[in-house]
């Protein structure tokens, strides 16, 4: 076998410190190299130019590159070789800047430790094998997890550029947190109409197919060709035959039982019910927790009203299967409820402000409620203990952000700007109010974002104090906020009719055991990890798997859309192929040496080991042995490492591979 | 080669994903280490077969470093769950085979810690310097070859072995 080797000075970035024409004459020496030389720029037009002409004159088998990390310029050297006619897995890096040059400062050991790199690269690539890349086929249908404005968002636009989508929302409509809020900032549009024709495009759309009520419950596979398992939960009412007509929830006898989840529980719900008037779909969900059939049988009013004969309360939990190529992640966010918890509970609670306890103490999506026109007082602002309308009204900023004492260390972004909307819309309607706002400092960047608190502050007259509050207590039906003015210096005391605690953004409590069910890496606070900070923000770490949204981080409404399109269209990069191209590092069993003792399919983290069947020429089984389906493998090796008689091996990284480096030490 | 010149050889076994990435990025930052130690790449730590650390101490490695991603980290979901658990036992199984403790170290280094990959290795340095040369092998073998030499072929059996290769 003829190698060569090529050092690369990298400008003066190796040649600083590591002596390469040495290394190239100490390299020359090596058994089975044919040529050592080294130039200025190895991964330059000339330089490159350079490795080719040395393959094809000197006939080289393989060579060995002493330059950067092999995730810089991996790629750049085995085009080189395929353009020479060699194999691009014949092709072996040594890192002599990142691990090298850059890290040492004394010259003689730098070059010395150079030498017996490249010698290990070179005994390695002695015993590379020729690899192929693998050619996967890609399914171009999307999963969108939420439907939220980002999911909605996402969904849309995939489908839009012709390929199919499958949205999976757990709740029985779309529309997410947006859809309960009453003004959306900067512009105090209206959220609810700015939000449903979206939600109608969805459920019209002839490319969307609309699971509502449905949550996903196994993952398989990988990029482009996903198997996606999602329980359809039962809602007890025939979705075919359901018109929507709404009568079995007017006349419900169960009125006050169950809370109403869309109203913050700030109202009671029928046992039969749709979230909100504008849900999407307009089909009504059985409680079977409340329901008196489900008690003692009884009842069945809603069956009689049912001119479509829809009600059906024998109606299972349906497994639905479904093929994807990709699925963008938008299951948003939830806010952190801050009761007093128990003592041993991880979250420590903000007992001392009565949430939970005082009617009136409120926070911020049950604000958005009271102050819209479709919540439980219609749009007028009265306080929930005795609906009179609230004269004075605290808000307090950052309960549960930016205090890893008794919430999270990150700030939730939002809420500057919430509180800021909320205070405004109380002065809009309650002139002679008066709004008073503890925070700690304003966050407002974004598009006349400052401008919109400074409004707030200047021509509404919200009174900003600078502080944060120690105590709630309740007497005579007000409110005695006790809390400080960093400003001024001195305690303040506010007698409130009500209260309202910006509390932090938190990720959705089934997160973590989600992201464990699709394969992807979240954060200690349950929010999914991003592949890279900067550059790669959409992708998750897993291909084929993008984010969208308020599950990556706390989020507004033009940010989580901006990312949902951005997934949306990373989806479709991935579908402008036929076929996706991957790396042929992947297991391979030896069919003579396995034993069939099915280790490696215990331990392979991708169910990538399959049973087969060894079978005599009459068809009779003579053992069952371990394989790797390639599509599956996504090559960490650790089955190699488990086999006891080592039958499987990791192309490119095989044993003997390993061992040759380990004797070129 | 004399007592002060002696300097130790290490090996550190990296995954593709963390610890290689961190120790570019250590380059990168131009953080300093000890020229001692020499990577070899894997693409998890999963892959890590107990028997190249063997190997690497029997060809004379005076200490082992053995890195990848950390819990949950893991670009394969949960192959450094296997190693965890498999470096756990072997761990025992080297102080029976007459390695000391220290002279194979693990350690999770994430691909954004450079620093950390820094401090590792020059804690490996160290601390086998303190130890020593890694001789129990090196001793055994001499001892063997010594009552065991390996056996010269005599002339006739040259020429024999001459004329089968005819």
């Amino acid at each position: 076998m003829k190698i060569g080797v090529f050092i690369c000075h990298c400008g003066e970035n190796i040649g600083r410190t590591v002596d390469c024409p040495r290394v190239a004459k100490a390299c020359e020496w090596l058994p089975g190299v044919e040529v050592s030389i080294d130039y200025k720029y190895m991964c330059s037009d000339p330089g490159q130019n350079m490795i080719k002409k040395e393959i094809i004159d000197k006939k080289l088998d393989a060579i060995v590159v002493g330059s950067c990390s092999p995730h810089m310029h991996e790629k750049t050297f085995r085009k080189a070789a395929v353009a020479a006619g060699i194999n691009p897995f014949l092709v072996e890096i040594t890192n002599l800047r990142e691990h090298c040059s850059w890290v040492h400062d004394d010259i003689e050991a730098a070059t010395e430790k150079a030498i017996e790199m490249v010698r290990m690269s070179v005994e390695k690539v002695k015993r590379d094998q020729p690899l192929t890349t693998i050619e996967v086929p890609v399914t171009k249908r999307t999963l969108v997890i939420g439907g939220g404005i980002a999911g909605i968002q996402a969904a849309l636009d995939v489908a839009n550029a012709g390929y199919e989508v499958v949205l999976v929302e757990k709740e029985p409509s779309i529309g997410g947190h947006m859809s309960q809020l009453s003004e959306t900032f900067p512009t105090l549009d209206c959220s609810q109409c700015i939000l449903t024709p979206r939600m109608v495009e969805v459920y019209q759309h002839p490319k969307i197919k609309l699971m509502t009520f449905s949550e996903v419950e196994k993952v398989d596979g990988f990029i482009g060709n996903f198997t996606v398992t999602i329980r359809n939960k039962a809602r007890h009412i025939d979705e075919d035959k359901c018109t929507g007509c709404g009568l079995c929830i007017t006349k419900c006898p169960i009125r006050k039982k169950a809370y109403n989840s869309f109203e913050e529980n700030l109202a009671h719900r029928p046992a039969v019910y749709v979230p909100f008037p504008q849900a999407v779909p307009n089909i009504p969900v059985i409680d079977e927790t409340v329901c008196t059939h489900y008690k003692n049988g009884k009842c069945g009013i809603c069956v009689t009203v049912c001119g479509r004969e829809a009600i059906n309360f024998d109606q299972q939990d349906k497994l639905v299967t479904e093929e994807v190529g990709a699925i963008i992640m938008a299951t948003g966010y939830k806010l952190y409820n801050i009761d007093k918890k128990p003592d041993d509970s991880i979250y420590k609670g903000y007992g001392e402000y009565g949430y939970g306890k005082y009617k009136d103490v409120v926070d911020g999506l049950q604000f958005e409620r009271i102050a819209s026109a479709s919540g439980p007082t219609e749009g007028e602002f009265k306080r929930p203990s005795d609906g009179k309308e609230p004269k004075k009204i605290v808000f307090i900023q950052c309960v549960g952000s930016r205090d890893e004492s008794k919430g999270f260390s990150y700030c939730s972004k939002i809420c500057c700007m919430y509180t800021a909307k909320h205070a405004m819309l109380y002065k809009h309607k309650v002139h002679d109010g008066e709004a008073y706002v503890f925070y700690m400092d304003i966050r407002s960047g974004g598009k006349m974002y400052d401008e919109f608190v400074r409004r707030a502050i200047e021509e509404d007259g919200v009174k900003y104090i600078r502080g944060r509050v120690s105590k709630i207590t309740e007497e005579d039906g007000k409110y005695i906020v006790k809390g400080e003015d960093t400003l001024a210096g001195m305690p303040i005391t506010i007698e409130a009719d009500m209260v309202v605690l910006a509390t932090a953004m938190i990720a959705q409590p089934d997160a973590s055991t989600l992201a464990q069910t699709v394969g992807i890496p979240y954060d200690k606070h349950g929010f999914f990890n991003e592949a890279h900070p900067k550059l790669r923000p959409i992708e998750s770490t897993t291909g084929g798997v993008f984010l969208a949204g308020a599950c990556q981080s706390p989020k507004d409404i033009p940010e989580s859309v901006a990312m949902a399109s951005a997934a949306a269209a990373k989806a479709m990069v991935l579908f402008g192929s036929d076929k996706l191209e991957r790396e042929p590092v992947v297991a391979k069993v030896s069919a003579d040496l396995c034993a069939g003792c099915f280790l490696c399919k215990k331990v392979c983290p991708y169910g990538a080991v399959e049973v087969r069947e060894v079978k005599t020429r009459d068809g009779v089984v003579i053992k069952e042995i371990a394989y790797v389906n390639e599509g599956l493998c996504q090559g960490c090796g650790t089955c190699t490492a488990s086999c006891p008689s080592k039958s499987v091996e990791l192309a490119g990284f095989n044993n003997e591979e390993i061992f040759a480096q380990i004797a070129a030490l | 080669m004399s007592e002060e010149k002696w300097e130790p050889k290490i090996v550190a076994f990296v995954c593709n994903w963390c610890t290689y990435t961190g120790a570019d990025l250590a380059g990168t930052s131009r953080l300093k280490y000890p020229t001692n130690v020499k990577l070899i790449r894997v693409m998890c730590s999963g892959g890590i077969d107990p028997v190249f650390i063997l190997k690497a101490f029997e060809r004379g490695a005076d200490g082992i470093l053995v890195s990848g991603c950390h819990p949950n980290d893991c670009h394969y979901n949960a192959g450094n769950f296997h190693a965890r658990r498999r470096w756990e036992f072997f761990d025992e199984l080297l102080k029976f085979l007459g390695i000391e403790e220290g002279r194979l170290q693990f350690s999770w280094v994430s691909a954004s810690e450079g620093k950390k990959f820094v401090d590792v290795v020059t804690k490996v340095t160290n601390d086998v310097k303190a130890m020593g040369q890694f001789k129990a092998y090196k001793d055994l073998n001499d001892e063997f070859t010594a009552k065991f030499p390996e056996p010269v072929l005599n002339e006739k059996e040259i020429i024999m072995s001459e004329e089968d290769a005819k």
